[in-house]
This record gives structure tokens, C-alpha cells and sequence, in this order.
């Protein structure tokens, strides 16, 4: 068994009397897409939250690649190598297409302590813009300003930064929400490619996305991590099925 | 019909040029010192867009950069006319009335300042900023009237203009000539740098924070370095606004300056590179012509940003081009 890229343990997080997520210990192997499942409230994004730095966790730590990074800010993790896309869009609406990846391409490179040149007319950052378009179909989107974009190309898009950061592991919060079925079916194919590029922490609601994907797969409820395994082990776990699975069928 | 926004901006420029031109023929150079005044303005204003248009952060205190840029020039000159010394503790100087020098002074202790109140102030944004900056320029204010070695509250006159090698600086047009390139020079500088990684980053920190922390860049340290260079314009432009009246007072601080810049930039277009430079020509036509008839002209002044805010995110420059929202 390979070492954990990523790794989190005993994230405890408390808003008031609720307990988000109550000494969560997951992690990540290479190659891996490991899903993340739960009913609505479970903690899911919280815990998201707090392995990519957004929230501050109560207690536990974060380790990436064996090196602790619970006491790094958003920013630091992402240059750490944690590549995410959100549940909610959080792209520069105003902004082209084209723009918003370059921005990664300029966080992911030579940083933003350049004052001169254009951006747009540096073939460095453009070709690694270029490249993460092409590769999510929207090069010929390139010049739209992202605000008139559907959902599905926005949720595209954010996979797209993501791209641009060569990042160790992605993390990612619902992609294929809202999406359709078509839309569900592309970034269920892209995403089974992309594993091999980056191992994938997944939180998906679509069961068929995650029971096709998920090397492993934890479900929350709660807060509370209660089952770890396999596809077909998840499926027949009692517990889940009284718990979640149960739910839907 | 749209203009297209890089001809109208030349247009913007060539009338700034050929109006004083025009006045040094008929021979009126109060005109010419009317023209000055929308370039310094322009300038300050310019200062003051790139946080607030690009960055997306009200500063209500950048009175105090122009006031900086004001007093490096006042102490400095009236060390240099009454031939006293001036004492820093580290170094002492007898003060210059070079205006180049002068410049630089401005803009460093400027820099200084917006570096120290950013650090500051800069964890907040909104309203909060908004406040916390007000606050700021407030302190300056009321430090510049307790300050009686440099006039309090009455100001410092400065008799003559300060020099530039091989100018004329008493000669209108020779003094507007030497702010219009300045204004030019910033406005090359700002297009250069909104352009620039660190403007296309700055501005997608102004729509999310989040996403620029997601692709690894700390917003707080892109605003910290747009606050800095905001503030460094704005002093600048101070120096020379006092240089103009050959005369300065806490007046620079006031609260009520910070809300005309701002003024400003609303009417010509937040965030457009020409924005402040058409806020300028505005306000001061509306001031010099209203403002003889009638106490009243800051009325219509209010009219004309209610209209702006309510129909026209983009100010003038938005509605001539066609192109709303608030970006370059
Ligand atoms: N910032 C917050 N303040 C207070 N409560 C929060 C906050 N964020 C999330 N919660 C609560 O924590 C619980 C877990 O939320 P979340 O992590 O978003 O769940 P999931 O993503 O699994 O649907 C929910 O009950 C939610 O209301
Ligand atoms: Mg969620």
C-alpha cells in the first residue's frame, strides 16, 4: 500500500453547539479518486474547508506529502500543491475565460510580482492557459467573459485554474452539482483520467459518478466519518445503508 | 453609437493639451492655472484608482497621501526661503526648492505612510476600510492644525514657485506642461501595470479573494503593494497642487477632499484608465462655472452621481464607450 499524500487527522471543528465534523481521519493515496459522501449538512465542506485552510480546525492537523499544513493559510497550501474547485463557482465573473486561467497559470509560475509586461502577451503563462482550456473543452470559449458562461462550462473553468496548478492533489467539492446528466457523464470521464495526474478527494452527491470513480469511499454523517472502503464494501455495509444508502433506494 | 475606448481616451488627452495652448494664444492664463488644477486632480486621482478601481477598496483617507505631498513641499520650501535649518535627528538639510527633489521626498514618505496604514488597515474591507481609513486622515488633519511650526492651522505660504532645471515654473504654461507629462507618465505606467500579472491578479482579487487564494497569491499582499503605489501617486500629486497654490494648509487632509477624489473617479469611470482624468474636467467645470452662480453646484454634483450610481455603473467613460461594469 502507498504512502497517503494527503492526510488529515482527529479535524474537529465546532460552530456553537454543532459539531461539523467531529475527529475526522481520512487520507489520500497516489493515484486515487477517494469520494466523500454524505447526506446535506454531514460536514462535508467543512472538512473540505479545513484541509484547503478556509476554516481553522479546533483540533487535528493537516498533512500533505508528510508535511504539516495545518498552520498554513489558503494561499501557502496552494503553493504547498492543494488544487481545488468549489461547491459555489468562486471565479472573476468580470474577467475572460481566457483571464481566469491565466491567473493560475501566474500563481502556479512566477507569481504576480511582475509589473511591466502584459499578461495575456506572455507566451509562458498563455500556453499553460491554453493547454487547461483545450483539455476541458472550452478553448473556443477563450474570450468570453466568464459571467455569460453556463453553469456546466463554470464548474469547467474551475477545473481548468486547478489544471493550470500542476498541483499534487485535487480537491474537489461537488463538480458534478448542477451539471446534468451529459454534463455529469464528461467530467465523470475527464475525471477518471485525471487521477493519474493528481489523486482526487471527491465529494460528490451523484452516486452514479461516485460508485463509477471512487477507488475508495468515506461517508459522513454528522459529522462523523462512519465507514471507510471500497465501492462494492460500501454498498454492503449495514450501517450505511440504514444510515444513507437506505435514503435514496 | 460607441466610442472606442483607446480613440476617446486620445481624444481626452489632446484637448487637455491644446485648451491651455489655445489660452496662451488669447492670452488668459487663468485658464492655464484652471487646466493645472484638472491635472493635478486628474493625477491624485489616479493615485486613488488603482486601490479603489482596480483593488476594490474604498480608501476614504487618501487626503492624507495628498496632504504628505503637500507639506514635503511647504517644509522643505520654507526651510529652503527662510534659510533655517531642518533638524531629523539623523540628518539635518537647510530644505530645497528643486521640485524634482521635492517629488521624491513626497513620494517616499507617502509610500511610507500608505505602507503603515495598509498594514493596518488592510485586514478589513468595506465598510470597515471605508472607516478605518476615514479615521486615518482624520488623525493627519488634526495633527497638521496642532503642528504650529508649520502654520497650524492658518498653512504655510511658500513666495516663490520651486525650480525645475532649465524651466520656467512661473510661466503657466511652463508649469502645466510639467504636470501633464506627469499625469501623462502615470497614466502609461497604470496602463502598463493593470495589464501586468500583478494588475490581472489585483483586479481578480477585487471580484474574489478566494480565487486568487485558491491559485496560491495572498490578496492582502496585492492590495498591500496597490495601497502603496495608490498612495505614492497621491503624494505626488500633492506636491504639486501645493506647488500650484504656492501654499498649503490642513485643508490638504480634510475628510471632505478624500470624498471629492473618490467624486472623481465615480463620474469618469471606476477602474477606467481615463475615469479620473474625465472626473477632473468635470468636476472642476462644474466648481469654476456653478460654483461662481451658486452655493448650489454640489447639488447638482450629488444629482449627477445619483444618476451615475443608479444608470451607469461605468461613469462617463462607461457611457461613451458603451461598456458597463467597472474595469479598464
Ligand atoms: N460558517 C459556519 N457557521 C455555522 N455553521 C456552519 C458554518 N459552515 C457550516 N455550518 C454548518 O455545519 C454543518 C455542516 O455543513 P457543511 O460542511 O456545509 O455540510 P455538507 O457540505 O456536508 O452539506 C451544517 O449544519 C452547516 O449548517
Ligand atoms: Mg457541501
Amino acid at each position: 500500500m502507498s504512502e497517503p499524500v494527503l492526510q488529515t487527522s482527529g479535524l474537529t471543528k465546532r460552530f456553537g453547539a454543532l459539531l461539523a465534523t467531529d475527529a475526522v481521519s481520512i487520507d489520500l493515496r497516489a493515484g486515487e479518486i477517494h469520494a466523500i459522501i454524505g447526506p446535506n449538512g454531514a460536514g462535508k465542506s467543512t472538512l473540505i474547508e479545513q484541509i484547503c485552510g478556509g476554516v481553522r480546525p479546533d483540533a487535528g492537523r493537516v498533512l500533505l506529502m508528510k508535511k504539516d499544513i495545518s498552520a498554513l493559510g489558503r494561499h501557502a497550501r496552494a503553493r504547498a500543491g492543494l488544487g481545488r474547485t468549489f461547491q459555489i463557482s468562486a471565479l472573476a465573473m468580470e474577467d475572460s475565460v481566457l483571464e481566469n486561467v491565466v491567473l493560475g497559470a501566474i500563481g502556479a509560475g512566477a507569481g504576480p510580482w511582475h509589473f511591466w509586461r502584459s499578461a495575456l502577451a506572455s507566451e509562458t503563462l498563455t500556453d499553460r492557459a491554453r493547454s487547461a482550456l483545450s483539455r476541458v473543452g472550452l478553448m473556443d470559449r477563450h474570450d468570453r467573459i466568464c459571467a455569460t458562461l453556463s453553469h456546466g462550462q463554470r464548474r469547467m473553468l474551475e477545473v481548468a485554474v486547478a489544471l493550470t496548478l500542476l498541483p499534487r492533489v485535487f480537491v474537489m467539492d461537488e463538480p458534478m452539482a448542477g451539471l446534468g446528466a451529459d454534463g455529469s457523464k464528461l467530467m465523470t470521464a475527464f475525471l477518471d483520467d485525471l487521477r493519474h495526474e493528481a489523486p482526487i478527494l471527491l465529494v460528490e452527491h451523484d452516486m452514479d459518478a461516485v460508485f463509477t470513480l471512487a477507488d475508495r469511499i468515506s461517508v459522513m454523517v454528522h459529522g462523523k466519518v462512519i465507514a471507510t472502503g471500497t465501492s462494492a464494501e460500501i454498498r454492503m455495509n449495514r450501517l450505511v445503508r440504514e444510515a444513507y444508502l437506505g435514503d435514496l433506494a | 453609437m460607441h466610442l472606442n475606448e483607446t480613440a476617446l481616451n486620445g481624444a481626452i488627452l489632446l484637448g487637455l493639451l491644446s485648451l491651455p495652448l489655445y489660452a496662451l494664444i488669447v492670452d488668459e492664463p487663468y485658464t492655464i492655472t484652471l487646466m493645472t488644477r484638472v491635472v493635478i486632480l486628474a493625477l491624485a486621482a489616479v493615485g486613488l484608482n488603482i486601490i479603489l478601481g482596480v483593488g476594490g477598496l474604498v480608501s476614504f483617507g487618501h487626503a492624507i497621501f495628498f496632504g504628505i505631498g503637500g507639506y514635503a513641499m511647504g517644509i522643505l520650501a520654507y526651510h529652503a526661503q527662510t534659510f533655517t535649518i531642518l533638524d531629523f535627528g539623523l540628518f539635518i538639510t537647510d530644505g530645497t526648492r528643486l521640485m524634482p527633489v521635492i517629488w521624491l521626498v513626497a513620494m517616499a514618505v507617502s509610500a511610507t505612510a500608505a505602507f503603515l496604514i495598509g498594514i493596518l488597515s488592510l485586514r478589513t474591507s468595506g465598510v470597515y476600510f471605508i472607516m478605518i481609513t476615514l479615521a486615518f486622515g482624520q488623525m493627519f488633519y488634526y495633527f497638521a492644525i496642532s503642528w504650529p511650526e508649520y502654520g497650524g492651522e492658518d498653512g504655510l505660504s511658500i513666495y516663490v514657485r520651486n525650480t525645475f532645471p532649465g524651466l520656467n515654473t512661473l510661466a503657466p504654461i511652463q508649469f502645466f506642461a510639467i504636470c501633464l507629462v506627469l499625469l501623462c507618465l502615470a497614466l502609461y505606467i497604470m496602463a502598463r501595470l493593470r495589464r501586468s500579472p500583478f494588475g490581472l491578479a489585483l483586479n481578480a482579487a477585487r471580484q474574489s479573494g478566494i480565487r486568487v487564494e485558491t491559485v496560491g497569491i495572498d490578496p492582502v499582499r496585492l492590495r498591500l503593494l496597490a495601497f502603496v503605489l495608490s498612495g505614492t501617486v497621491t503624494g505626488l500629486a500633492g506636491a504639486l497642487y501645493a506647488d500650484l497654490n504656492r501654499f498649503v494648509s490642513p485643508v490638504m487632509f480634510s475628510w471632505q477632499f478624500s470624498g471629492e477624489l473618490i467624486v472623481l473617479i465615480v463620474i469618469g469611470g471606476v477602474g477606467r484608465l481615463m475615469g479620473p482624468v474625465v472626473g477632473a474636467c468635470v468636476f472642476v467645470a462644474l466648481e469654476h462655472l456653478l460654483g461662481g452662480l451658486t452655493e448650489f453646484w454640489l447639488i447638482i454634483l450629488g444629482l449627477i452621481l445619483l444618476g451615475i450610481v443608479l444608470f451607469d455603473r461605468g461613469g462617463i467613460i462607461g457611457f461613451l464607450t458603451g461598456r458597463a461594469g467597472a474595469h479598464v
